[in-house]
This record gives C-alpha cells, structure tokens and sequence, in this order.
C-alpha cells in the first residue's frame, strides 16, 4: 500500500473548483426542465387524449428502462446523424432534463392520483377556474405529498451528472479525471470528488428540506 | 475506411449483453448479503452500530456510482490486492447494492405494524426469534416489488463500468460505434436490448406491486 499524498490534487482547487460550480449549474438547470416536463407529462398521461397518453407513456418507459450513458450517447454521438450537433454541456443538459423529466413525471403523477375527487369537484362548485382548480387543489397538494420522493429524484439526477464526463463535460468528475492525468493521483483525486459529492449531496438535502417547509409549510385539508 | 454495421456486430454486442446480465447477477447476490446485515444492524438496537450502517448508506447514497467505480478500480490496486479490474468492480457493485437493498429492506422491516412486534414481544419470544419467524417473513412480501424494481436500476447502472473499461454492453457498443461510425443505429440496438431485458422486470415490480404491496395487515 502506497501512502496518500493530497497535496497535488488540492494544487488544483482552481480547476475542481471550476468543476463544481458546473456541475451544481447543469444540475440545477435540468432539475428545473425536469420539473417543467416532469409536471406536463403527467398531466398529459392523466388526460383524455388517447395518442399523447401512449407517446408519453412512451418516453417515460423508454428512459425509465435504458442507462442513462446510453441515452447520453444517442443525444450527444446519435442525434448528429440527424444532423442535430450540440455541443458536450447543452447535451448533457439536454440528456439530462429527458432522464429527469421522466422518472419526475411518475411521481407528479403518482401524488396527483392521490388527490381526492372530492376536493376538486368541491372547488370546481365554489366557483374556481380549471386552471386556478388546477393549481391550488391538484398540483400544489399533489406536490406536497411526494416532495420527499421529489427532493431523492433531484439528488440522484445531481449524481448522475458525473456520468456526462464521458462526453467529456469539465464538470466535477470530468476535472477529476483531468487531475487524475495531470498528477497520476488516482486514489486521492477520486476520494477528494466523493466526499465533495456527499456534501453537495447533504447540502440539497438541507436545501429541499427549507423548499419543503417554505412552500408546504402548513397541513392540506381532505387527503 | 469504416466497417459495415452488421449482424456480427449485433452479436458482439449480444456477448457484451451477457457480461451486463453477469455482473447485476453478481451485484445482487453480493449486495442482498451486506444488504441483509445492513438493514438487520438498522433497526437494531445499539446505536453505534445503528449509525454506522447510517454512515455507510449516507456515504455510498451520496457518492456516484462512477466514482465508487474510479475508487475500486484504482483502490484495489493502491491496496496492492492483484485482481482483475471485473472482480474490483463487481465488488465494488456490491457494496453499492448493499446501501439501496439496505434501505429498502430497513423501510420493508419498519413497515411491519408495531403490534406485530408487541405481540411477539408479550408471546415471551425473544428479538432473534420475533425478528426470523415474525417480523422478517411479512417484510419479503413489502420488499419483493422495490427489490425487484432496484434490480432494473442494477442492469442499467452497470453500463457505467464501460467508463473503466469492462466489456459490458455499452463498452461493446462504443467499439462497434467506432468501428462503424453508426453511432445513432448501434446506441439505439443498445438501448433496445436494453429494454428488452429492463421493461419485463419493471412489469414485474408493477405486478407484484399490486399483488403483494398494499396487503400489509
């Protein structure tokens, strides 16, 4: 056993520090496409229209059961066949806002199921909009319900951006794998990105908890 | 210049299939062992081991898999163990496997209704004997559907020992994506023997979900 020497990798806290603030960026913008998707493609699974229901199902089936480095791949080496060529961060934003969108949208779906017809048909007697029936008795309620299913998505998609280094994106281990070639150490570069990783793990984690007790800070009524 | 995508291709690829199969295989009778002891050491009741099976989970939870990956490959041979990467990596799979069965199990296990415990505990039976005749049987039943959803999440994940040079299917697709310069038609024959072997067992873990999941009294 060789003894562990830290001392080059911090050298170069520039770059892992550069690799971070990546990848809490291409995080965080596809949590929130995620969520745009996530949120449209379950309503569009709980609505009438018999087409859209199955393209959606579709997609979320097709992701839900293929790697996500494979779906990396189609979008950044696949998809210039059909003359689509984006660059390495747009798609890994790209691939990751897909992967996201769908795991998202079976749990929006599984808390909107949950809601009670009663409530809506009661709101709906009180005289609220669809869209405002929508928004504070389906979407509001249903999201606070699965928020904890919500917030463990969001940290997987977080670690699962690690996986876009291999189209070579600089994020936290696409700059450890440059160290790891710069100093030759490996041991000690890959140990420095996980404990990164878990505090940036725990940190979201705080974070979505805040979120949690911010928005839905109060007990819906009927559930 | 570049070679024709053709069947012999598919069948490589087909071969690397094989070596995904292998490896979740491993992973899974690897990881329900420590996951076994994990979720048991969970609900026990000395603290110190009750936390540090917390840590162990929180660490590897927290951790992606690739870089688990990165630190089994090259810690094994910083250790000076002298294994083949494939037996580093499959280990390394296990540990990782260990920490989610762990948790599912450790939820399955607390999902059993208090009463249950209570009435064993006012039975005379003792904790070994409530937890293997009482407690553990109800719980199979609340764990089999997410064990074996995880078990999908296990075959898709193991794509990512590509990265570190396994010949899995993905490793295979990116030669034959090389060789060809085909890269849409051979990640998409990829992604398809990757559903095909993925869309039944996540049927199954729907099915089951239904059959056994909800029936906890």
């Amino acid at each position: 056993m060789d003894y562990l020497d830290f001392s080059g990798v911090l050298a170069r806290g520039d770059l892992l520090a550069k690799g971070l603030l990546l990848t809490a960026q291409i995080s965080l913008i596809s949590m929130a496409i995620g969520l745009v998707i996530g949120v449209l493609s379950a309503c569009l699974t709980l609505s009438g229209n018999r087409v859209l229901r199955l393209v959606v199902l579709g997609y979320i089936e097709a992701i839900r059961n293929t790697p996500f480095i494979v779906q990396v791949f189609l979008i950044y080496f696949g998809l210039p066949a059909l003359g689509l060529r984006l660059d390495p961060i747009t798609a890994a934003i790209t691939a990751m806002s897909i992967y996201g969108g769908a795991y998202i949208s079976e749990i929006v779906r599984a808390g909107i199921e949950g809601i009670n017809k009663g409530q809506i048909e009661a709101a709906r007697a009180l005289g609220l909009s669809g869209y405002r029936t929508f928004r504070h008795v389906v979407l509001k309620p249903a999201l606070a319900a699965v928020f904890p299913s919500l917030s463990a998505q969001f940290i997987l998609l977080l670690l699962s951006s690690s996986v876009v280094s291999a189209i070579s994106v600089p994020e936290l281990t696409g700059v450890g794998n440059d160290i790891q070639g710069m100093t030759l150490r490996n041991m000690e570069i890959y140990l420095v990105i996980a404990v990164i990783y878990v505090a940036l793990v725990a940190l979201l984690r705080g974070l979505m908890l805040g979120i949690e007790r911010w928005a839905f800070g109060y007990k819906f009524v009927g559930r | 210049m570049f070679q024709p995508y053709t069947w012999n291709h598919v069948f490589f690829m087909l071969g690397g299939l094989g070596t995904t199969i292998w490896l979740a295989a491993i992973a899974l009778v690897g990881g329900s062992i420590a996951g076994s002891v994990l979720a048991l050491v969970r609900v026990a009741h000395n603290p110190v081991l009750r936390n540090a099976a917390r840590f162990y989970i929180f660490v590897v939870q927290g951790t992606p898999l690739l870089v688990t990956l990165f630190i089994a490959y090259f810690g094994a041979r910083w250790l000076g163990i002298d294994v083949a990467p494939i037996v580093a990596i499959a280990v390394a799979f296990s540990f990782y496997a260990a920490a989610f069965l762990g948790e599912i199990w450790r939820g399955a296990i607390e999902s059993v209704p208090n009463g249950q415990r209570e009435g064993s505990h006012a039975l005379g039976l003792s904790y070994a004997d409530s937890m293997r005749f009482i407690i553990v049987p109800q719980a199979i039943r609340i764990a089999t559907p997410p064990t074996v959803g995880f078990f999908v999440q296990l075959i898709k994940n193991t794509s990512l020992a590509s990265v570190v040079g396994i010949v899995e299917l993905t490793r295979t697709s990116q030669i034959v994506s090389n060789a060809t310069f085909k890269p849409l038609d051979v990640y998409l024959t990829a992604a398809t023997f990757y559903f095909v072997v993925c869309f039944p067992l996540t049927l199954l873990s729907r099915y089951l979900e239904r059959r056994l999941g909800t029936q906890t009294k």
